[in-house]
């Protein structure tokens, strides 16, 4: 067994309306400094459902939650795809200022200058970034951010008078693409990888007609693999009439190496929590900015931060915008976290996306003697295996993914890129030391191991963990989704 | 999952590409899901069906099997009109996999052209194309 | 720089392994052309000495609440969050970890998650909730499509006075579908005006929010009862103070069929907006319709009680194109804020805190009245309500540094001089009672 991972002491902790008692208040109740007033009766609840607690109660409650979790905090996360890099403390600090934590968004223009340079500023950074020149920092998330690129697809043959009713979407993109492009009334068309994992040419040629609006390009795709031929097949769909939206979830392996702008991309979103280190909290809040060129700049969401003469302004005088997708303008919060993180950095983001290509090719380089290697070429960020060598062993990957959660480490991402069966998708992030990615590789090997000698360690898997496999057919079958 | 020859496929039913199960009753046909079908599936988890009187092409989409990790349509095996639904199956999906060809019909409908059953694979035909996916 | 680990003699031992010679040679597979020429043109790296200083300075240039009296609400809202809040969310383990998709080793945020759903579900009024959407406008949105899936119809009726950002986003994502919007008025209650529903046939769903934007409270049973006289159409609740509903009686109670709308009252920073909580719930007989992540009761291998994702098939990673709503993760930090903020209130607290609200936007209308400035709409309202200035006050008020709420003429050309005001616990009688002076000066 390697050392990361000894059982702690975990306690058991009962659901929320399980505990406290009537009457008991954790919250310090505001002085009453006004005449006390009744609604009318008809207007208001007698049934308030809700368990009483005090404070004590709910520390305990949510502190005992909290370590039956696994975080980036406490090890190793190579969730593929999801880019689980180290999550900055002093980004926390920043956001929490009372000046942004506090501000009201529909404030006087005059009294929130602060938080609208900031805004500007990262636009003009995601702007260098990236090689786009226009971007809004308002989607909420990165599957929000595809629909703003989807949506000024979309307006954009609108506004030439001729809209298509397909859209390409190769078989190695993100798995949200395909509903993205649907919530804008395209037909999604699937276009295969050629056997080297990458798009050909051709096969683009092949389904690219008068009727499609363009492309959605992951890129790198998600077998970790730069699109080699991406600036041609732009040029053919730009050719046909088309426009090709990149889905820049994987740029964290593109930074100071790649203008994206060269690629031929029209508009492309990123994942402000995966490239730039905002918390991925449990499954959100993201944040989804869309770059793009001048030519689809007027299409991008309102409002928009502006600069003038002496001030930044908010300006939602853009006749052909596709409008607004969020109440005000998107997660400012996560955009702090980002500001943050990239005046840390500087131009030293070169590094990380150097760092990340280079743990990605050096997990490839050191599993791919046990673990089968489906594309066996250079990765970027990432590496994809899968369970091909174990299969007359009766080991499947997902076997393997939950004893890694007994040797310590979170499991990648599993049975993703359909393309690949039984997909192991590993991506170690930037922030993980030498010493780390050994652990895990001699992690993964000793469990390599086991399958060979005792495979029950891993059809038993996870043993050391709170739970054990939980029933999810029992789950779906008659769903209990609230207590 | 299964060998082609541990398939129960009884004989006196017809089959689709699609792995659907038909069965003519008087003027009308019953269907469902073949045994290669439910064991590709894994364990049903939810069946969503049409309404009675709902009419469908040949080879459309009616209804829909969910697993857990896993949403497949169902298609109509010829032109028809659906006359009943079996909703024990919205109660008990499992049906799918303990009983495809008793207990966990599908759906009865009236095909607008009788004749077109006839067109559907018998069973050693199924066997064989089974055997090829 | 102190996240990246890798000494120049780590960096070499990896090379070898993997076996080129330089870092550059690692990227040899992008063509030259797809290259970058110029090194990125990023200020310097910052110290984190430095950054703090910046960033105080930057953030120092927005009023804190002590710097200025404001009335400011619509759809964001003032209210304490206890110190337990920011301190529970802050354990790295809730904090750094993603989606649950290792139920093992996720049972933290996934039994959060559910007691976040049955607490929104029970606040609402409603049977089953989701583990959240962006914010309320998004949800609105996305329960509006639900709707359409649902009936199988095409056409909504939304009220003029939901949030007219809400609307604005409802109308983005609707844009491209082809489905019909129909806006209803509102009467001079500054309740929607249920007379005007008319002869609108057909309808998918019929949407107001309660409290509405100008902060009155809508007849939502009425509307139920007309509303459900087609029995497919679909009552939408909307809200975006879901605070009211501690003292103000539940959407689902009144008879809607999906409630959506915005939690960032509950414990959540306002952020400049941003991130927020999109709340969303419907009946058990719709859950298969709902968008967006679930989490569901089950147990383990040995029969012990645990929790996971589920319902996944109405999601985009399998369902792709068909699936319920692209929307891939949720707002877990803030729907984990709102339950640790809904845990520490209790009934008990939430309903003296709602009632407090209630107080303190009464006591200022009435004081307003007092003075003689008109109050717009005659509806009861909860923490907001809309008042007509005299010509000029705002902007003077502005000068002493008290924010009068939000002018509504940008919004409603017909409500000139019209500002909606906005008074929470957090608001002092002193305040109110600066806002009314200076409004008589």
């Amino acid at each position: 067994m390697s050392r990361a991972g000894t059982p702690g002491l975990v306690f058991n902790e009962p659901l929320l309306w399980d505990i406290g008692s009537e009457g008991r208040v954790g919250l310090s109740i505001p002085r009453q400094d006004v005449p006390h007033t009744t609604p009318s009766g008809e207007l208001t609840r007698e049934d308030l459902d809700f368990p009483d607690l005090g404070e004590v109660d709910v520390v305990r409650h949510f502190t005992r939650l909290s370590q039956w979790n696994f975080g980036v905090d406490t090890g190793m996360y190579p969730l593929g795809s999801c880019t689980m890099k180290y999550n900055p403390k002093t980004n926390e600090r920043q956001a929490a200022l009372p000046g942004f934590s506090q501000a009201h968004p529909m404030l006087p223009e005059s009294m929130a200058q602060g938080a609208l340079q900031l805004m500007y500023d990262l636009q003009e950074f995601l702007a260098e970034i990236t090689g786009l020149p226009a971007v809004s920092v308002q989607p909420a998330a990165g599957a929000q951010g595809e629909l703003t690129g989807m949506l000024m697809i979309h307006h954009w043959h609108q506004a030439r008078g001729r809209q298509k009713s397909k859209i390409l979407i190769p078989d190695t993109a993100h798995g949200t693409n395909p509903a993205s492009a649907a919530l804008c009334g395209y037909t999604p068309v699937p276009v295969p990888s050629a056997d080297h994992g990458m798009l050909a040419v051709d096969d683009v040629a092949a389904v690219m007609d008068e009727e499609t609006a363009g492309i959605m390009i992951t890129n790198p795709n998600t077998l970790g693999l730069f699109e080699e031929h991406i600036r041609e097949i732009a040029d053919l769909v730009h050719e046909r009439g088309g426009l090709v939206y990149m889905d820049g979830a994987n740029m964290n392996a593109l930074m100071g190496m790649v203008d994206v702008r060269n690629l031929g991309v029209d508009v492309m979103h990123l994942n402000l929590h995966k490239t730039f280190s905002t918390p991925h909290g449990g499954g959100g809040p993201g944040s989804g900015p869309v770059c793009c060129t001048p030519e689809l700049e007027p299409f991008l969401p309102v409002p928009r931060v502006v600069k003038g003469a002496e001030s930044f302004h908010l300006e939602s005088n853009y006749p052909e915008s596709i409008g607004r997708l969020h109440a005000f303008y998107g997660n400012f919060g996560m955009q702090v976290r980002a500001y943050s993180y990239i005046l840390s950095l500087g131009p030293l983001l070169k590094k990380v996306t150097e760092l990340a290509v280079l743990n990605a090719n050096y997990i490839k380089e050191s599993l791919k003697d046990v673990l089968h290697l489906p594309y066996d070429r250079p990765c970027m960020h990432e590496c994809v295996f899968n369970d091909e060598k174990q299969k007359d062993l009766k080991v499947t990957t997902l076997d393997m993914a939950k004893r890694l959660l007994d040797h310590g480490f979170h499991a990648p991402t599993v049975y993703f890129p359909l393309v690949v069966q039984g997909a192991i998708m590993i991506e170690p992030t930037e922030t993980e030391s030498k010493e780390t990615l050994d652990q895990f590789i001699e992690a993964v090997r000793t469990i390599l191991q086991e399958a060979e000698t005792n495979p029950d360690l891993l059809h038993e898997a996870p043993r050391r963990t709170k739970v054990s496999r939980l029933d999810e057919t029992a789950a779906a079958r008659k769903p209990c989704l609230c207590g | 999952m299964k060998d082609v020859s541990d398939l129960i496929l009884p004989e006196n039913l017809r089959y689709t590409e699609t792995h659907e199960w038909a069965r003519k009753e008087g003027d009308e046909i019953v269907m469902g899901l073949s045994d290669y079908a439910q064991d590709q599936l894994g364990d049903i988890v939810f069946v969503e069906l049409p309404d009675v009187g709902d009419s469908f092409e040949g080879g459309g989409e009616f209804a829909t099997v969910e697993s857990v990790k896993a949403a497949s349509e169902v298609y109509l095996p010829v032109d028809g009109t659906i006359t009943a639904v079996n909703e024990e199956l919205e109660g008990s999906p499992e049906l799918v996999n303990g009983s495809p060809y008793e207990e966990a019909w599908v759906v009865r409908f009236k095909p607008a052209n009788p004749a077109d059953f006839e067109n559907l694979m018998d069973v050693s035909t199924y066997r064989t194309f089974c055997g090829d996916q | 720089m102190r996240y990246l680990p890798h000494t120049e003699q780590d960096i070499s031992a990896m090379l070898d392994v993997i076996g080129v010679d330089s870092m550059d040679a690692l990227f040899g597979m992008v063509p030259a052309d797809n290259r970058r020429t110029a090194p990125l043109a990023l200020p310097e790296p910052m110290t984190e000495w430095e950054l703090n200083d910046w960033m105080d300075q930057l953030a120092s240039r927005q009023p804190s609440r002590s710097e200025i009296c404001s009335f400011l609400g619509a759809g964001s809202y003032a209210h304490h969050i206890p110190s337990v809040v920011p301190a529970l969310l802050s354990r790295s383990e809730f904090f750094t970890a993603y989606t649950p998709y290792q139920p093992e080793v996720s049972q933290g945020t996934l039994q959060a998650i559910y007691e976040y759903q049955t607490l929104t579900a029970r606040l609402l009024g409603m049977e089953v909730a989701n583990a959240s959407m962006y914010d309320g406008a998004s949800s609105l949105a996305e329960a509006l499509l639900m709707a359409i899936r649902v009936t199988k119809r095409n056409k909504i009726a939304v009220s003029k006075a939901i949030h007219p950002h809400y609307r604005e986003v409802l109308r983005t994502y609707f844009d491209p579908t082809g489905f019909e919007i129909v806006e209803l008025p509102f009467g001079e209650d500054g309740r929607t005006d249920l007379s005007q529903l008319g002869e609108s046939a057909d309808l998918a769903a019929v949407a107001l929010q309660s409290p509405n934007f100008f902060g009155v409270i809508e007849d939502l049973s009425s509307w139920a009862e007309t509303v459900h006289q087609d029995p497919k159409t679909l009552l939408v609740a909307a809200f975006s103070e879901a605070l009211a509903f501690g003292l103000l009686k539940s959407p689902g109670e009144c008879g809607a069929d999906i409630v959506c709308g915005e939690g960032q009252s509950l414990g959540i920073p306002q952020s400049f907006g941003g991130p927020a909580l999109g709340m969303l719930a419907t009946r058990a007989k719709l859950q298969r319709n709902l968008p967006g992540r679930l989490v569901g009761r089950t147990v383990d291998s040995q029969e012990r009680p645990g929790f996971v994702l589920t319902l996944a098939t109405r999601e985009q990673h399998i369902r792709r194109e068909k699936a319920t709503s692209n929307i891939c993760t949720n707002q877990g930090l803030c729907a984990l804020a709102s339950t640790i903020y809904m845990a520490s209130s209790g009934k008990t607290g939430l309903k003296q805190v709602a009632q407090l609200n209630h107080d303190k936007a009464e006591y200022l209308k009435s004081q307003l009245i007092g003075a003689g400035i008109p109050v717009r709409f005659s509806g009861p309202t909860f923490n907001e309500f809309v008042v007509t200035l005299p010509d000029g006050a705002y902007q003077k008020l502005l000068e002493q540094k008290i924010v009068a709420g939000l002018p509504l003429e940008t919004f409603y050309s017909e409500l000139k001089n019209a500002v909606l005001l906005c008074a929470t616990e957090v608001t002092t009688r002193e305040q109110i009672d600066t806002l009314v002076k200076e409004v008589q000066s």
